[in-house]
C-alpha cells in the first residue's frame, strides 16, 4: 500500500491503474470486515511522495468508504511554518517593504477536495470548527495580536500563498462510486513543500461533520537530489568547497577544445 | 525536459537554463564581465528564489570566468600582478558583503537594496561609458583630430605605495586596485555578480589600463571573488544550488569561448559603446520596476522578519 511512487521518467502508474489497485485493496479490507461505528474509513494509494530530478507534480489516490450517504471533504495540510508578510509602501517614489507581520502556524501547503462545493456540504460554523477551507486557517501572529490589521495581513498571506498554488489549489474532486465508496485523485503541484503532511477525511451529513479519519503522508526528496540538499545542510563548508571545485574543473575542461584556436 | 533543483526546490526546463547560460557566457567572453548582472535577474524571473539566484550565479561565475581567463591568457591579455592586487581587496570586500547580505535579509530589505544598487551603479557607469565611447568613436571619424594625453594626472596619482605594472604599462598606487577590489567584492556578495561591469570601466577610466588587458584581468579577479562568495553563501546562508550552477555552466562555458573570439575582433571603443548600451538598458528596466506599482502590495518570506 505504501509503496513509494517513483517519478523518474514517464509516470509508470496512471491514475486509473492506481485507482483500480486502490479499489481492489478496499475490497480486501471489506472482506475482513470494517470496524463497527466507523462512519468513514479512508486511505491513500501511497503515503510517500518522492521528489526526484524529473519531478513535475504527481497525484495520489484517496479512497475509502462511508457508513451511509453523505458528503466527503478531504483536507490536505502540509507542515506548519513561520512566515512573514511584508506590505510594500511608496517611499520617495520607490516601492519598499514598509510594514511586516509574522505568523507562526502557516500551513506550507493547504488544499481541500470535496464531493460537493464546501458551502453546500458544510455549515460555516462546522467549517470554522474543523478549520476546513482557506478562510478558516486560524493564523496566529507573533506577538499574539488581534484586530483589523492582523486580519488584513493574514488575508494577504493567504492570497499570496494561493497565487503560489500552495493554499487552496485545485487538487481534485471526490467522486462516489455508488452510495458508500468514494475515491479522488489528489494532484500535488511541482512546488509542493517537503515534510510531514496530514490528510483529514471528513464525512458530513446535514451540513455537519459526523465522522473523520486522519492519515499521514510524507513528501520527501529522494535519490541524488535528497543527498545533495542533505549534504548542503549538514556539511555546508564541504558543500561550498565542492561547488567551487566543480565549477573550476568545468571551466577548465571547457577551455580545452579551444586550445590553440 | 524539466530538472529539479535541490536547493532552489523548483523544477525548471533544462533547455531554458542552458540557453540562458550560453547567452550570459557569450556576453562574459565579449566584454570580460561575468554577466551576473543579467543572470541573477533572469533566474529570479524564471522562478528561482532571489537568495538562491544570487548565490548560484556566483557559483557559475567561477567556472565561466576561469574558462574566459584561460582564453585571454593564451593571447597574453592578462595582467596577473594587477589581478592579484585587485583580489586582495576583493576577498576582504566579499567577506564584508556576505555579512551585509545576511543583515539585509533579516531586515527584509535585500531585494530593494539589490535593485537600488543596480540602478545607481548601472545608470552612472552606463552613462559615463556611453558618453566617453561615443566621443572616441566620433574622434576617429575625423582624421587629424587632437590626440589626448596617454593619461591625465589627478590626486589619485599622489597616493602612496606606488607600484609598477609592466603588462599594463602603468605606475600607480597599489591602494587604487585594492580599494576598487574591495568595493567590487561587496557588490559581488550582495548582488551575486562578479562585479565586472563595475570593474571593467573602473579599470579603464580610473586606473588607466589599456582596454585590451582589461577583460582578462577583470575575469581573473572575478574567479577568486566568486569562489569566495560561493563558499561563504553556502556556509552562511545555505543558498548555493550546485545543480543549477552546473547546468548554467555547461551552456555558459561554450558561450564564453565563442564570445572571447568575437570580442578580440571588436575595437575598444565599439566594445565599450555596446557594453554601455547594455548596461543602460538593464538600469532603465530596473528603475522602471522600482517605481511602478507592484502587482501585489504584499510579499511573503519564510521565517520571522
Amino acid at each position: 500500500m505504501s509503496r513509494p511512487v517513483s517519478h523518474q521518467g514517464p509516470r509508470r502508474l496512471g491514475p486509473r491503474r492506481m485507482g483500480l489497485a486502490a479499489l481492489s485493496c478496499l475490497a480486501l479490507a471489506f472482506a475482513a470486515g470494517p470496524a463497527q461505528g466507523d462512519a468513514v474509513v479512508a486511505d491513500l494509494s501511497s503515503h510517500l511522495i518522492a521528489i526526484t530530478s524529473g519531478f513535475s507534480g504527481t497525484s495520489v489516490v484517496l479512497f475509502g468508504a462511508t457508513d451511509g450517504p453523505g458528503d466527503i471533504i478531504a483536507v490536505v495540510r502540509g507542515p506548519e511554518r513561520e512566515m512573514t508578510v511584508w506590505r510594500k509602501g511608496k517611499l520617495a517614489g520607490v516601492w519598499v517593504n514598509a510594514e511586516s507581520m509574522t505568523f507562526t502556524n502557516v500551513p506550507s501547503f493547504y488544499a481541500v477536495a470535496a464531493s460537493r462545493p464546501l458551502d453546500e456540504a458544510l455549515s460555516p460554523g462546522a467549517a470554522a470548527l474543523y478549520r476546513i477551507g482557506s478562510t478558516n486557517l486560524k493564523l496566529e501572529s507573533k506577538p499574539p495580536l488581534t484586530g483589523e490589521r492582523v486580519q488584513r495581513f493574514a488575508k494577504a498571506l493567504v492570497e499570496e500563498q494561493q497565487r503560489a498554488g500552495l493554499i487552496g489549489a485545485e487538487i481534485g474532486k471526490i467522486t462516489f462510486l455508488g452510495e458508500r465508496l468514494f475515491r479522488a485523485s489528489i494532484a500535488f503541484p511541482a512546488n509542493v513543500p517537503t515534510g510531514s503532511y496530514l490528510v483529514e477525511v471528513f464525512l458530513a451529513k446535514d451540513h455537519d461533520v459526523v465522522g473523520a479519519q486522519t492519515t499521514p503522508l510524507r513528501v520527501d526528496k529522494v535519490g541524488i537530489d535528497a543527498e545533495v540538499s542533505d549534504f548542503a545542510r549538514r556539511e555546508a563548508a564541504a558543500y561550498g568547497a565542492i561547488a567551487v571545485l566543480t565549477a573550476v574543473v568545468a571551466g577548465w575542461l571547457a577551455s580545452l577544445p579551444f586550445r590553440g584556436v | 525536459m524539466d530538472i529539479y533543483l535541490p536547493i532552489a526546490e523548483v523544477s525548471l526546463n533544462v533547455f531554458v537554463l542552458l540557453t540562458i547560460g550560453a547567452a550570459i557566457g557569450f556576453l562574459s567572453g565579449v566584454f570580460g564581465v561575468g554577466g551576473g548582472f543579467l543572470l541573477t535577474p533572469m533566474l529570479i524571473f524564471i522562478g528561482v528564489p532571489p537568495a538562491v539566484a544570487v548565490a548560484s550565479s556566483a557559483n557559475q561565475l567561477v567556472g565561466a570566468s576561469l574558462s574566459g581567463v584561460i582564453a585571454y591568457w593564451r593571447r597574453g591579455a592578462v595582467d596577473f600582478k594587477m589581478g592579484f592586487i585587485l583580489l586582495i581587496g576583493g576577498l576582504a570586500g566579499s567577506v564584508f558583503g556576505v555579512w551585509l547580505f545576511t543583515l539585509l535579509k533579516r531586515l527584509g530589505q535585500v531585494e530593494l537594496t539589490i535593485s537600488l544598487l543596480y540602478v545607481v551603479l548601472l545608470g552612472v557607469l552606463g552613462a559615463l561609458m556611453a558618453i566617453e565611447s561615443t566621443r572616441a568613436l566620433l574622434r576617429q571619424r575625423r582624421p587629424g583630430g587632437i590626440r589626448r594625453k596617454l593619461h591625465q594626472h589627478n590626486w589619485l596619482h599622489g597616493l602612496p605605495l606606488k607600484t609598477r605594472f609592466r603588462s599594463s604599462k602603468l605606475y600607480i598606487s597599489a591602494l587604487l586596485p585594492i580599494g576598487l577590489g574591495f568595493a567590487v567584492g561587496i557588490l559581488s556578495a550582495v548582488m551575486g555578480i562578479g562585479g565586472g561591469f563595475v570593474l571593467v570601466p573602473a579599470m579603464i577610466y580610473t586606473l588607466g589600463m589599456p582596454t585590451a588587458m582589461v577583460p582578462g584581468t577583470s575575469l581573473l579577479q572575478i574567479i577568486f571573488v566568486a569562489a569566495n562568495v560561493t563558499f561563504l553563501q553556502a556556509y552562511t546562508n545555505g543558498t548555493v544550488d550546485a545543480v543549477l550552477a552546473m547546468v548554467l555552466l555547461v551552456g555558459g562555458v561554450l558561450g564564453a569561448q565563442l564570445g572571447t573570439r568575437f570580442g578580440t575582433r571588436l575595437r575598444g571603443e565599439q566594445l565599450r559603446f555596446l557594453l554601455a548600451v547594455l548596461v543602460l538598458a538593464v538600469a532603465g528596466k530596473l528603475a522602471f520596476d522600482l517605481t511602478v506599482r507592484p502587482a501585489s502590495l504584499y510579499v511573503v518570506m519564510m521565517g520571522s522578519g
